[in-house]
């Protein structure tokens, strides 16, 4: 019983973790940048949703979408701002404006809001225990599980159905290519970051609805274990993202539970390494060979 | 006499000179504690940024866990001193060494990753010691590691400051010293001129991380109370700021920009709320203007002591 | 080349106009006397460094009113140590040998005010902090080091003996921070006076700082079917694990201590925390007329409520300033021996030091009801 109940603890965690790798791994995919500032994304996205349903009262899927819309929106400004004009520089120079840019959105969050955490609103989305064969599940999890499903079966369609989608993953393959196809890969590159960030923004409200308190840093530990998720399912490719973030959420809760609650951190990293180390394409990924 | 030769022996004399103008203003108390005390914390942060600038900027490999190894240095040396009673510079080495053998446990599997990996997963790292050293109840945890004898002063700092510029002066000049910039300038084209890349990354790594704990040490006795909390990720993104803004590769820039980056918080004490949002603007800033930093892969020119030398070798 | 010499020149010029500024400030034997305070203006627990600033301003303002101490007007000057232990030390330093303080109250977190006092008795500068909890601030600081407020090992023992004999709690689970100095000491606090008071400790759970999903730990407390559960942490940690638990139908009473204290956690944590105890320097419902008359300034001051941290820091300061008028000199040593000495009412109640500097005082347990902190009991050493 205790184990099923810890398989849906660890399953709605995993699928936060999911949506936010998604993101990470679109942008890899596309411009093979790891963009160190998505997890403060999904902290926006978090505050707006949070100003949603706060200042102006809104309902549920209002104050969703606003959060995905301002989310959307800051990563694009990030990557007009900070990425485009380093497009050609070394990978060090863009891996430090990325670290930079995390660190101060972070604290431009904090100025404005200051380090207090704020509460969501109970009432955003409330919560109903459902007694079901011995366990207590929370409904929001539910919830959460199943708008992941739906953002994920959604972008899908979209990468896969779509035009854009076609230029998405046309660019991702191989950006001169595709330029001389006539793809527009400025745009595609900011659509592609767009999309990632609406589905971190979208993860940061269910992550305020599951766990109340939101604060300016609360990016960085998801963040850097959604990227582990990424890595681990093979950067660059959706589905490994979302095979990533459930693998990591169900690790992380099962470490808590039989090995020990303060080392699960220490265990995520670990995975990391490991995965690096043995199979650093990862689970879904194949090996890529680097011309000269 | 040699080049290298004349100019270490050159830098070694300035820094008596600087050392003995120091300590008459510190004994005077024209620098008073205050003053003392952020001049001996700026050859702390020099150790750390001289260190971390052999790994990015000499070898160009970005790792993100330096304040792990400076964390591990200043645990073991306080444990050398508070433990097993050892004098002050033996605790030092033993930081500084057990560091480094971490760093070489480290660095042999991960070191074959390159750029964004390498990264995260040195980022990884520094933050799987933080995690181990707070569950360590013998190293205080969580709740720190107070009562450390303190052992440090001005002489001590100074001198291992300068002992460290002038050994990772003399390595970057060595063959060692250029087979580690052909990793970073092309490490595939490296490989293919025979050069063992993971040897090299390797022995930049272990010796960046040796000094880190050497400075940890130095801290832990300066500050007599650590917590694990210090070392984290936040710290190391603090160093690897001193080594680009300086320009990675020019230990006069580190040097530079690390004194400015510690006196500046002084003086902007009113900018307080505003620093964290000033210091990565900079930074962003710089990257896609002056990528170069302060002093690009330049030294200080030593030409100026062509004029004085005589007969020495073209 | 040139760039690089500007560059050169420029540091350099910063380095000797910083030097520049270091002029010889005489200590002032007739003008005001400063007191230096350091509280964590910025950083993660700036709220409480923002109400230790409002309570210590506050009696300023009646000091310098009454007459200031024998005469003269007192000043606090203000700086932000972040939180940080190493920041602490540099701005301790700073008020020390620039602003030439004769005291310090603060540090407000245990980690600052360790890591100051060793210099500040180097320095022979009297420090109170009215907020460090952990022993070592006392035992590691020297003999200029003293703290207005008990230590963790008597509040585990408080909150402990107050589960065993008035809750009749027999069995305890804990759920700790173990990355916190302050949550981790309480729970070992708590522990070894609960098993000494003949209970047992059926569960012991940590989770990192930051950490924001506990239901793994609580699924693992819950089958344990303990009578109370410990939750030495900070408000808005607290506010959320009390939910967390709710939510998977553990009802017993959480336990917790002053980090509870706060309006927000009743943001966080809502009914969650309903019917829950936490151990605290003072009780808002203290009818002491010191008290009440605290609370009402404050309130026409800053139109805010006087929380804990704003109480603590005032009375820190109030001590320190008492002190120094009972000294009558303002060097250190003699401002030392007048703190040992110290036998007043303060806000939060009546103050005397032991040996080891730490103030005898008593703690009150306050139980959540409605939404507010309700006054209990009080308890003394």
């Amino acid at each position: 019983m205790d184990f099923l109940q810890q398989a849906i603890n660890g399953l709605s965690l995993g699928f936060v973790y999911a949506i936010i790798a998604i993101g990470y791994t679109m942008v890899y995919g596309i411009i093979g940048l790891i963009n160190f500032a998505h997890g403060d994304v999904f902290m926006v996205g978090a505050y707006f949703g949070f100003f949603a349903s706060t200042n102006l009262h809104l309902g549920f899927i209002p104050s969703l979408l606003i959060a995905m819309g301002g989310a959307a929106l800051c990563g694009v400004i990030v990557e007009k701002i900070a990425y485009k004009p380093l497009r050609n520089s070394p990978k060090l120079s863009i891996l430090i404006t990325a670290i930079a840019m995390s660190v101060l959105l972070e604290n431009l969050v904090r100025l404005k809001m200051t380090t207090d955490p704020q509460t969501y609103p109970e009432t955003l989305l409330p919560q109903k225990i459902i007694h079901f064969a011995g366990l207590s599940i929370d409904n929001r999890q539910i919830i959460i599980i199943l708008i992941s499903i739906l953002l994920v079966i959604i972008l899908q369609f979209i990468v896969f159905k779509t035009k854009t989608g076609k230029a998405m993953r046309a660019a991702s393959f191989d950006k001169d290519a595709a330029a001389l196809m006539g793809i527009n890969v400025n745009s595609i590159i900011s659509i592609t970051f767009a999309i990632g960030s609406a589905l971190a923004g979208a993860g940061g409200v269910l992550f305020g609805i599951l766990y109340s308190s939101i604060d300016p840093y609360m990016g960085i530990m998801p963040g850097l274990k959604a990227f582990v998720a990424a890595v681990l399912g093979g950067i660059g490719i959706i589905p490994g993202a979302l095979l990533g973030g459930l693998i990591m959420g169900l690790v992380e809760t099962f470490s808590k539970v039989y090995i020990s609650s303060s080392y699960s951190d220490a265990i995520a990293f670990s995975i990391l390494i490991i995965i690096l180390i043995v199979k650093p394409s990862g689970l879904l990924g194949k090996k890529t060979r680097e011309k000269v | 006499m040699k080049k290298e030769f004349r100019n270490t022996l050159i830098l070694l004399g300035i820094s008596i000179i600087l050392f003995v103008i120091l300590t008459i203003l510190m004994d005077s108390g024209i620098l008073n504690i205050y003053y003392s005390r952020i001049v001996i914390l700026i050859c702390i942060n020099v150790i750390l940024a001289v260190s971390l600038n052999l790994i990015i900027g000499v070898t160009g490999q970005l790792t993100l866990g330096h304040a792990g190894f400076m964390s591990i240095g200043a645990y073991a040396a306080a444990m050398a001193t508070m433990e097993m009673n050892l004098p002050f510079p033996i605790a030092l080495l033993f930081g500084g060494i057990v560091a480094a053998v971490i760093g070489f446990l480290i660095g042999m599997p991960t070191l074959r990753l390159k750029g964004d990996y390498l990264a995260i997963t040195t980022l990884g790292f520094g933050e799987i010691i933080r995690v181990v050293i707070t569950n360590i109840d013998q190293l205080g945890g969580g709740r720190g590691l107070a009562g450390i004898p303190p052992k440090t002063n001005f002489s001590w700092v100074f001198f291992i400051m300068v002992f460290t510029i002038l050994i990772i002066y003399n390595i970057a000049r060595s063959s060692q010293g250029r087979a580690m910039m052909s990793v970073r300038e092309d490490e595939i084209a490296a490989e293919a001129m025979g050069i063992n890349t993971t040897k090299y990354k390797i022995m930049a790594f272990v010796t960046g991380s040796f000094f880190a704990g050497i400075a940890g040490g130095l801290f832990a006795h300066y500050l007599m109370y650590i917590k694990p909390e210090q070392f984290g990720f936040l710290k190391s993104v603090d160093l690897v700021t001193y080594v680009v803004m300086g320009g990675m590769g020019s230990l006069t820039g580190s040097i530079l920009s690390t004194g400015i980056l510690t006196i500046l918080p002084e003086g902007l004490r009113f900018l307080n709320d505003y620093r964290m949002i000033i210091y990565p603007l900079a930074l962003i800033i710089i990257m896609r203007f002056r990528p170069q930093g302060l002093m690009g892969t330049k030294e200080l020119s030593m030409k100026v002591f062509d004029k004085f030398s005589k007969g020495s070798d073209k | 080349m040139f760039k690089k010499k500007i560059s050169v020149i420029l540091s350099m010029a910063m380095a000797v106009g910083l030097l520049a500024g270091c002029g010889t400030k005489a200590a002032d034997e007739t003008g005001d006397i400063k007191i230096g305070v350091v509280l964590p203006l910025t950083g993660a627990v700036s709220s409480f460094g923002k109400s230790g600033q409002n309570g210590i301003k506050l009696l300023e303002d009646q000091v310098n009113k009454a007459g200031g101490i024998n005469g003269r007007n007192v000043k606090f000057f203000f700086e932000d140590d972040e939180g940080k232990p190493d920041v602490a030390t540099t701005v301790g330093t700073k008020l020390i040998s620039n602003d030439k303080v004769v005291a310090i109250v603060g540090p407000l977190t245990s980690g600052s005010a360790i890591a100051l006092g060793p210099i500040a008795t180097q320095s022979k500068i009297p420090m109170i902090t009215g907020t460090g909890t952990n022993p070592d601030v006392t035992t590691k600081g020297g003999e200029y080091v003293f703290r207005a407020c008990f230590i963790d090992p008597f509040q585990g023992t408080v909150v402990a003996k107050f589960a065993a004999e008035d809750l009749k709690a027999k069995t305890a689970a804990i759920l700790y921070d173990n990355g916190n100095d302050y949550s981790k000491g309480l729970a070992e606090f708590f522990e070894k006076s609960f098993v000494a008071a003949g209970g047992k400790i059926v569960a012991k759970e940590t989770y990192a700082t930051n950490d924001k999903d506990f239901k793994a730990q609580l699924t693992k407390i819950k089958p344990t079917k303990p009578d109370v559960i410990l939750l030495p942490d900070y408000y808005s940690t607290v506010g959320n694990i009390a939910k967390q638990a709710r939510a998977i139908d553990i009802t017993v009473p959480l336990l917790g201590g002053d980090g509870w204290d706060s309006a927000d956690l009743f943001k966080v944590g809502g009914t969650a925390v309903e019917g829950c105890y936490l151990s605290d320097h003072y009780s808002a419902q203290d009818t002491a007329t010191l008290a009440v008359a605290f609370r009402k300034e404050y309130k026409a001051k800053y139109n805010l409520e006087a929380d804990a941290m704003a109480v603590l820091n005032y009375d820190a300061a109030k001590i320190m300033v008492e002190a120094i008028k009972a000294a009558g000199k303002t060097d250190g040593p003699s401002i030392v021996a007048a703190l040992a000495k110290t036998n007043i009412e303060v806000v939060s109640g009546k103050i005397t030091f032991d040996k080891n500097r730490d103030a005898i005082k008593g703690a009150v347990i306050l139980k959540i009801e409605n939404g507010k902190f309700n006054f209990v009991k009080k308890l003394v050493p």
